[in-house]
């Protein structure tokens, strides 16, 4: 079967999101539910969920959830993951058997503690250490596919309708803060489990919903910084360059939308003097980092969310709230799934992030 | 005919609708079924619940109204009939529309009333109550878009680069528009008398709808905004 990375074939998605300001939890079944009157947004080609807060009794290891291909290379990476990790813990992800999902990898989840010394000896943080080991799997190890590593959270994806995706992976079993979800149309690159959304690293997350334009010129840009862009999925890319952007220049959410979803010259030299000088500084200092072309993205983290259209806001998304929970969907009806008596219904502007954090100590 | 719309999918839903036939029809627990309604030409429908994308596309004459939001491409295409929406309508509202009303009670999202067209007897019209997002109008080549801006927040009434590419029909803001940039290729003016009376029916039924009064609507002064009549766009791709 031809990969991600070995085709391009020239989306429509769907996405949907749920967190609670209080860190209560929220089981998975209410945003896969929500995923049902988005159907026809999806072809079948992929679905996929990232969940936070849901291993609270290991919340201080990193959690790898690790497609394989067969035991031989489950085998092989294990070798490689035991040379840098304590494994704490490695065992099979629960799945339920379902005639609309067939043919899945072996599906495993390691929590690890990264090796004090080979973190030294290789003069980089904890967090650059667990990320550059997941890229070194990705890239160098034929049959395994890191698609999560991060702490107490996790991806779930698979090709097929997300919501017989959150069936498979029994996600009314989990139970986290907050949730994103995915519903996949692919246009431009082939179903393949590792392929559907979301795209994560460390504890970043990315759904997207959306075709990029910019796609080469972001990637010849991150790929100078240690990244490697893999499959060619547009997803991928904004997971880079806003775990580059946040993580590594030390910017504000707020200041990566601004680069990110830029607004044109014309509406940034309307702007009050303070704040034009801010997004001409921006706009100049990462041009590159522009991304063109329609796209709505829900980006997660340890403790919150953004979502975030482009300047043209060529996708639709709505925002609405009720008592402690945000909401965020493609369409009102997924809304009104989770909550029927939703409040606040708003439409943020293209390149407007919206921005939800649970409070401080409740995650 | 009441038509419960829970379970459905859109084809279902629509075969459904389709089997009613004339007269009138209630459709209650929408949960966004798409396509709703899509070209039907004699009935009345009203919807409780929330409609999915493209609710009346290429709607050929009958009259759907909407009991609360709607979400986007309403009216794509329509040809004939009316829309009438009790709440707020997501993006490109009255997409390519040829013919027929649509009335918004609420805001609308970006690109309302995008590539608008009008030929003779077709004269199509989209009326918002609220505010408007931006591109409003974008491409507009015909037909009448009116703006209302009723509802105070701090939002003006339109977002950025509204009637970008306009070259046809008529747009009308309830607002003197200081501070709002339309393009060169545009003019526009505080609507004069004659422009009102171009309007008038359309603000009566938006009042007889929602419940407000015409009399309220017209003390504020609306600006006119109406394509440069000579050939706006020449040199813009290749000269012509």
């Amino acid at each position: 079967m031809v990969r991600e990375g070995e085709v391009r074939i020239p989306s429509g998605c769907a996405i949907a999101a749920v967190i609670s300001r209080e860190g209560k939890g929220i089981t998975g079944d209410v945003i896969y539910n929500s995923m049902k009157p988005m159907h026809d947004r999806s072809n079948g080609l992929g679905g996929g969920f990232a969940a936070y807060g849901i291993y609270p009794e290991y919340k201080d290891f990193y959690a790898f959830h690790i497609f394989f291909d067969d035991r031989t290379s489950r085998k092989e990476c294990e070798a490689y993951l035991k040379e840098r990790f304590e494994v704490v813990k490695g065992e099979l992800i629960p799945t339920r058997k379902i005639p609309e999902i067939t043919d899945e990898p072996v599906i495993y989840r390691y929590f690890l503690s990264p090796l004090r010394s080979m973190v030294e000896s290789e003069q980089v943080d904890e967090k650059e250490f667990a990320a550059r080991s997941v890229v070194k799997i990705n890239t160098e190890m034929n049959g395994a596919y890191v698609f999560s590593s991060g702490k107490n959270m996790g991806c779930f994806k698979a090709v097929g309708y997300p919501e017989d995706v959150g069936l498979f992976y029994r996600l009314e079993e989990y139970e986290g803060y907050s949730w994103t979800a995915h519903g996949r149309y692919p246009t431009n690159t082939p179903g393949w489990w590792g392929g559907a959304h979301p795209f994560s690293l460390l504890d970043n997350s990315i759904v997207h919903n959306g075709e990029i334009s910019s796609y080469d010129a972001n990637r010849r840009f991150i790929e100078m910084f240690g990244y490697k862009c893999t499959l060619q999925t547009d997803t991928e890319v904004i997971t880079y360059i806003l775990d580059y952007l946040i993580r590594r220049q030390g910017l504000t959410l707020e200041e990566a939308a601004s680069v990110i979803a830029a607004p044109f010259w014309s509406t940034i030299n309307a702007k009050p003097e303070k704040e034009k000088e801010r997004l001409t500084y921006l706009r100049t200092v990462f041009p590159s980092l522009l991304i063109t072309g329609p796209f709505s993205i829900v980006y997660g983290w340890n403790g919150g969310l953004m979502a975030l259209n482009d300047r043209l806001k060529l996708r639709s998304m709505v925002t609405a709230q009720k008592d402690d929970k945000v909401y965020i969907a493609s369409e009102e009806a997924a809304i009104r799934v989770m909550e029927p008596d939703a409040e606040d219904l708003y439409a943020p502007a293209g390149g407007e992030p919206v921005i939800v954090t649970v409070k401080e100590g409740k995650f | 005919m009441n038509i419960n719309a829970s379970g459905l999918d859109y084809k279902e839903l629509n075969e459904a609708l389709r089997k009613a036939g004339r007269g009138k029809c209630s459709i209650t627990d929408c949960l966004g079924q798409r396509f709703l309604a899509a070209g039907i030409s004699e009935c009345e429908i009203t919807v409780s619940g929330i409609p999915g994308n493209a609710l009346g596309a290429y709607l050929n004459g009958a009259r759907i109204e909407v009991m609360g939001n709607a979400q986007d491409a309403v009216g794509d295409t329509m040809n004939d009939g009316a829309i009438v929406i009790h709440g707020n309508v997501g993006d490109a509202v009255g997409y390519a529309m040829r013919g027929g009303h649509i009335y918004v009670q609420g805001n609308a999202g970006y690109r309302a009333g995008i590539h608008m067209k009008a030929y003779e007897q077709k004269q199509p019209a989209l009326v918002i109550g609220g505010k408007a997002g931006s591109f409003l109008g974008e491409y507009q080549a015909g037909g009448t878009i009116i703006v209302l801006g009723l509802y105070d927040d701090d939002r003006p009434i339109v977002g950025n680069f509204p009637s970008t590419g306009m070259h046809g029909g008529k747009m009308f803001l309830r607002s003197d528009c200081k501070g709002i940039r339309f393009p060169e290729q545009v003019h526009t003016h505080p609507s004069t008398d004659e422009d009102m009376a171009q309007i008038e029916h359309f603000l009566r039924h938006f009042c007889t709808y929602f419940g407000h009064d015409l009399k309220a609507l017209l003390d504020s002064p609306f600006t006119t905004v109406v394509p440069d009549s000579g050939n706006p766009y020449r040199q813009m791709y290749v000269a012509n």
